[in-house]
């Protein structure tokens, strides 16, 4: 276990100053305070203060039936919903035992990988912002609307999708969506090489970057680290590569790593895991042309809504819609462990289950609130812009960090 | 390094530990192991610096409350991981209501430090020799811990729901 050290400068003025850097700070890009004792301009310690978001998810996820938890899962991690909400439903497949269609897990991929994209989009266009280049955001922005319409075009809403249902999708994804994702395959990496070609060997966004926060990998992973900024210390550990869920070892893709763990590192990270996602939707979008063009949900009536149209004409149907909607198909008594790899990290869901409607006790393990406890320990020593450019590049996603 | 399967390390884990590993079970392929409160730390050290194991990383502490168990009302589990293995395993430790103490684990990993606090922040698990044991998420006021059951999310009084209407 290796930790950062204290920041001890014999040369300090003789008076600190406090400063409250946030709940709603501009540069902290969401609800963040942390409340640090600087000298002039350099950090001498820091505590982070959390919650001011915080919903009582778990406690809410008591009293809901399993697929009304999904919207719940939106809401942690926004910018990448649908990882949750996929996450959430093969949690739930796993604990009812449910195989699904490889065409779901291929079509589950496309919209995971999307969403993994719209979300490092975020992350490095604003790490662009920060250190001054707003040009390659706008850049990239035009892309995550492009994902967030094949999101429209899949599920009907764009930000906290509700994508997918347990089983499978609500309904199939029609030529529009396909046409869309083809033709952002083909749109996305011109802009991802010319934002490449902005900043990687940009001087100043180097200057900024290149040393800024550096990471040891034991440091990462006394910390409990995990996503991209774990891997840029240079641990290979990808959930989708280490415990294959919904069909990954089917794919053909590498995990990229650094090796200073430091922020121009994760940035670099992020911008392959994009070019490697791009590969696993063109190649899932290969696969899913062999299989059953009419397959989109597994055959489980017990827990999968029957549409509409059989529910009013159909007696089982019937039977099934109202069981569901009321809570009584039994589920196995059960405790189950499932994570998948989120756009910020290793994404858990811990379900302990009684047999009845709703879990006994629900546990998110949140990749954010893991990750951020080093931030306050790692600012020591550290001067205030660069603190700040430090929180942008760790990607600290306030609806999941509060939970 | 090579894989270690469920076996292998159950084998390793009970000629440690014998009599204090208790209640083996694995659900969904996940070794889930019981011990005591006073073995935890010593079993969390042991897997982390056994060299044919390494469960370096630490993936999540979180507590169950069970009110209708007798003198087992709260589990604290750990999730840990070997990553060199790429295995899992899960340790759960109960306590009696009354006697919520466990040992701190922030001495094996920087990371269970708010972890615990999250776990001390919602069901008043005490992890003595914490450095910091404070609320993390709830305001620093609040008196209760508000995952246990004794609170219930809506108005208890309300009937609408009840499950006899239902016909459970």
């Amino acid at each position: 276990m290796q930790n950062f050290p204290a920041y001890t400068d014999t040369d300090l003025q003789s008076e600190l100053s406090t400063l409250n850097l946030g709940p709603t700070h501009p540069a902290t890009h969401g609800v963040f305070q942390n409340v640090l004792q600087l000298d002039g301009e350099r950090i001498v310690s820091g505590v982070s203060t959390i919650g001011y978001i915080h919903r009582a998810f778990e406690k809410i996820a008591e009293h809901r039936p399993f697929y009304q938890i999904t919207p719940l899962t939106d809401r942690l991690n926004y910018c990448s919903a649908p990882i949750n909400n996929m996450g959430w439903h093969m949690s739930v497949e796993k604990l009812l035992d449910i195989q699904t269609p490889k065409r779901v897990d291929y079509m589950r991929v496309i919209i995971m990988e999307l969403s993994r994209i719209a979300d490092h989009i975020v992350c490095n266009g604003v790490l662009g912002v920060d250190t001054g280049a707003f040009t390659g955001f706008l850049y990239m922005m035009e892309h995550r609307e492009a994902i967030y319409e094949i999101f429209e075009e899949v599920c009907g809403s764009r930000l906290t999708t509700n994508i997918g249902r347990i089983g499978g999708f609500e309904r199939n994804f029609n030529d529009i969506a396909f046409a869309k994702i083809r033709q952002f395959l083909v749109n996305f990496p011109k802009t991802l090489n010319e934002f490449e070609s902005l900043f990687n060997r940009n001087r100043i966004f180097v200057d900024r970057t290149k040393g800024v926060a550096p990471v040891t990998a034991e440091q990462a992973l006394g910390y409990s680290w995990s996503g991209p900024i774990l891997r840029a210390t240079g641990v290979d550990y990808d959930v989708r590569a280490m415990n294959p869920y919904c069909s990954y070892e089917d794919f053909d893709f590498e995990v990229p790593v650094g090796t200073s763990g430091d922020v121009y590192d994760r940035f670099l990270v992020r911008n392959e895991e994009m070019k490697q996602s791009m590969r696993i939707i063109e190649q899932a979008l290969n696969k899913i042309e062999k299989e059953d063009p009419n397959i989109f949900h597994a055959d489980v009536p017990e827990f999968y809504l029957p549409p509409k149209e059989e529910v009013y004409n159909n007696m089982e149907a019937l039977i099934y819609h109202f069981k569901i909607v009321m809570g009584e198909v039994k589920t196995p008594v059960a405790e189950v462990y499932h994570s998948v790899e989120g756009a910020n990290g290793e994404l858990g869901f811990y379900i302990i289950n009684d047999g009845g409607r709703s879990p006994y006790r629900l546990h998110f393990r949140r990749p954010s609130f893991i990750n951020y406890q080093a931030y306050a320990p790692m600012s020591r020593g550290m001067l205030l812009s660069d603190a700040i450019i430090n929180m942008s590049s760790l990607n600290i996603i306030a609806g999941e960090l509060d939970a | 390094m090579g894989k270690i399967t469920n076996e292998e390390l159950l084998q390793k884990l009970t000629a440690q530990f014998g009599e204090n590993v208790t209640n083996v079970s694995e659900p969904y392929g996940l070794l889930t192991a019981e011990t005591t409160r006073g073995q935890i730390i010593d079993l969390l050290n042991w897997l982390y610096n056994e060299p044919s194991l390494q469960f370096t990383y630490l993936t999540d502490i979180t507590a169950i409350h069970y009110p209708e168990f007798e003198g087992k009302e709260m589990a604290v589990v750990y999730h840990v991981h070997s990553l060199v293995n790429n295995i899992r395993i899960r340790i759960k430790v109960f306590l009696a209501e009354g006697d919520i103490n466990i040992p701190t684990a922030t001495t094996i990993w920087n990371g269970a430090n708010w972890m615990e606090r999250e776990t001390y922040d919602f069901f008043g698990v005490n992890f003595t020799g914490h450095p910091d044991l404070r609320r993390i998420l709830n305001v620093d006021d609040m008196t209760v811990f508000p995952m246990r059951k004794e609170f219930p999310l809506e108005d208890p009084n309300r009937v609408d729901k009840k499950d006899y209407f239902f016909g459970r």
